[in-house]
């Protein structure tokens, strides 16, 4: 096979380079952009040859749309505050639930690169941070919710829930994006520190619905027994939700409007920036000790 | 010539199991160095914890001087390593495949290009590059899996039993290619259950056996340490252990006799060693005849490295290896009975 090459060709190609100094000579971050963006490309390559994950991605909340519309259609007027129908209601809702099940569905292929022994390749290079392997799997999520989350804009428009503002739709890509970071984190964390995907699995079935219905995703707070309010009062997909929801009734939104009211107080729009931003941090920070761990 | 890796000491548990009880070995510069040892003993977990995939519970391991234990980046950057599993994204092009491993390592944009392109050509795999590797028969995955290895030039390439699984032809290309390695400077650390891979490639070995080194040197120092020519004996196909005994009674009072083995697990077939150039064959059937002891078949060879496994352990690696199994299936069957 290789009758064509010479012998000093051999050597060139195949003797060792010696220079121990590589590693330094390269900035931390120049090699963490690279390794970042080689592994996205590699999501991104899998997702334009098995696309059945992104279709499915774009149908299923327009399901939920159409079934939970249909579920609160004969609901009283007035019913929810200010004057809104139930489908107005329900579009916040439908956006952060949709990106935060994407997101906690991250770590699965994760676990299955684990489990064929192809994290192993990733795991025996010179990584500048394990974080790349977080931040390439956070780009793609973010990206396939923002396709969903445009998705459900435009088709709740056409159901007559109104379109914010342009200003509005970068803030709701803001509090995605902080809630999509927070949650590929986690989910993340769980790929490294669970035995397989069983137990994956198992995790992400009891976190997903739970969280959903005890958010404010499908009814106010003023709905709720006492404690389901607290717990709801605690949940991060409240925290996404209120402020979309807020953009979507108010077109007059400031940073300093009180887009949330809790048994503990009211938030304004930045606050509840900066407790999402904390929920990342948060996240992130804890899931590190996981994410250098070797494996047995 | 210096050391390249060291390990010293290596230990490391799973629970109940001791998987390294004690391993120690060194590797050269630029050799080609062998871990031999039966299906169990230890290689893939002593090539884990060398790799920094996984932490010895206590020892040492030096790659180039640096500890993997506590430096384990700057080894990874020394390192080339081949799984015992090929593990290749299935939806991906060998070229992409090559292209994100060339990133892991960063690899600048052009000189991965040209090395991935010479790779390619070097290991055959030029026609195969732009086809899904989902698409790959074992043996191309495996060139495809070396070709990743070696993309950042390591210092060390390991392989983990690269021949496991592989047809002849496969096999013949890889070890060619491994040869190739070593004349271009790259030391080469493998594993096998294979003897005759091990005495083929290695300049220098170790065997390990149940977590622990038995045996560490060139092949043929092994064998000559072991003294004389080895003769395998047969009294019957099936001998009762009594008669083998008596036999090796008296066959042990023969002048050119060193030393004599019996192997329970192969019939009680008698492994003798005996001083060089005796000719001994005839005088061993006479002895027998005398003692009204039957002989079924009787051969001779120079001592090979399965004698050196057998001296060390007192079994043959082949032995060793159905041991093995049957030790791993009765767990998997334990297990599968708790759940
Ligand atoms: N992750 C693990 N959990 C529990 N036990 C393990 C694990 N990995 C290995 N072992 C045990 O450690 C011992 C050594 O295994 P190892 O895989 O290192 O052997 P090996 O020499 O590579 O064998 P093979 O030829 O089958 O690849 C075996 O008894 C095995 O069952
Ligand atoms: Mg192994």
């Amino acid at each position: 096979m290789t009758q064509s090459i010479s012998p000093n060709q051999f050597t060139e190609i195949l003797s060792p380079n010696l220079d121990t100094q590589i590693e330094v000579k390269n900035s931390i971050f120049r090699d963490f952009l690279q390794e970042t963006l080689a592994l996205t490309k590699r999501l991104f390559i899998q997702l334009k040859r098995r696309p059945s994950s992104l279709i499915a991605g774009v149908i299923q909340p327009f399901m939920w749309l159409i079934l939970f519309g249909a579920l609160f259609f004969n609901a009283p007027e007035n019913l929810f505050e200010n004057n809104i129908t139930y489908g107005q209601f329900l579009a916040p809702g439908i956006i952060i639930f949709t990106a935060f099940s994407g997101a906690l569905n991250a770590g699965l292929p994760i676990m299955f690169d684990r489990e064929f022994g192809f994290l192993n390749r990733l795991l025996v290079a010179p990584l500048a941070s394990r974080f790349s392997i977080v931040a390439a799997s956070t780009i793609y999520i973010i990206t396939l919710s923002f396709i969903q989350t445009a998705v459900i804009i435009i088709a709740s428009a056409f159901i007559g829930a109104g379109l914010p503002h342009l200003l509005g739709l970068g803030a709701i890509a803001l509090i995605v994006f902080l809630i999509v970071l927070g949650v590929t984190g986690l989910s993340l964390g769980f790929a490294f520190a669970l035995p397989g995907h069983i137990e994956l699995l198992a995790v992400i079935f009891v976190i997903n619905l739970p969280l959903l219905f005890a958010s404010t995703a499908l009814a106010p707070l003023s709905f709720m027994a006492g404690w389901l309010q607290i717990i709801a009062s605690l949940n991060p997909l409240t925290y996404a939700i209120e402020p979309i929801r807020y953009i979507y009734q108010n077109s007059d939104w400031s940073f300093a409007s009180v887009v949330m009211n809790t048994p503990w107080g009211n938030f304004n729009f930045v606050t509840v920036l900066c407790l999402l931003l904390a929920f990342d941090v948060v996240i992130l920070l804890s899931i590190k000790p996981l994410l250098s761990r070797r494996f047995a | 010539m210096s050391d390249v890796i060291t390990l010293k000491n290596l230990q490391k548990s799973y629970g109940q199991v001791k998987a390294l009880k004690n391993i120690s070995f060194s590797v050269k510069t630029g050799e080609i160095f062998g871990l031999l040892g039966p299906n169990g003993a230890g290689k893939t977990t002593t090539i884990r914890c060398l790799t920094t995939l996984a932490q010895p519970d206590s020892g040492e391991i030096l790659v180039g001087g640096v500890s993997a234990i506590t430096q384990p980046k700057q080894v990874r950057q020394k390192l080339g390593y081949v799984a015992q599993e090929v593990a290749i994204d299935k939806v991906l092009t060998g070229r992409e495949l090559l292209n994100l491993q060339a990133s892991l390592y960063h690899l600048p944009l052009s000189l991965a290009k040209k090395r991935i392109d010479q790779l390619l050509n070097l290991l055959g795999l030029q026609e195969y590059s732009d086809r899904q590797t989902g698409t790959y028969s074992g043996g191309i995955r495996k060139r495809l899996d070396l070709a990743a290895g070696l993309l950042h030039q390591p210092q060390v390439l390991v392989l983990d039993e690269p021949s496991v699984g592989l047809d002849i032809e496969s096999r013949t290309i890889v070890w060619d290619f491994l040869r190739q390695l070593k004349l271009a400077g790259t030391t080469v650390l493998i594993t096998s259950h294979y003897l005759e891979e091990i005495d083929a490639l290695a300049d220098r070995l170790a065997i390990i056996d149940q977590g622990e080194v038995i045996a560490e040197g060139s092949p043929s120092s092994l064998k000559d340490r072991l003294g004389g020519d080895r003769i395998t004996l047969k009294i019957r196909e099936f001998a009762n252990f009594e008669e083998a005994q008596k036999a090796k009674e008296k066959l042990s009072s023969l002048s050119f006799v060193e030393k004599i083995i019996i192997n329970q697990t192969q019939g009680n077939s008698l492994n003798l060693i005996v001083t060089p150039k005796s000719n001994p064959i005839s005088k061993i059937e006479q002895t027998l005849i005398e003692n009204d002891l039957p002989m079924f078949s009787i051969s001779q060879s120079r001592p090979s490295l399965d004698d050196v496994y057998l001296a060390a352990t007192g079994k043959t690696l082949i032995d060793a290896e159905i041991e093995a199994s049957n030790n791993r299936d009765l767990k998997a069957e334990k297990k599968q009975a708790m759940k």
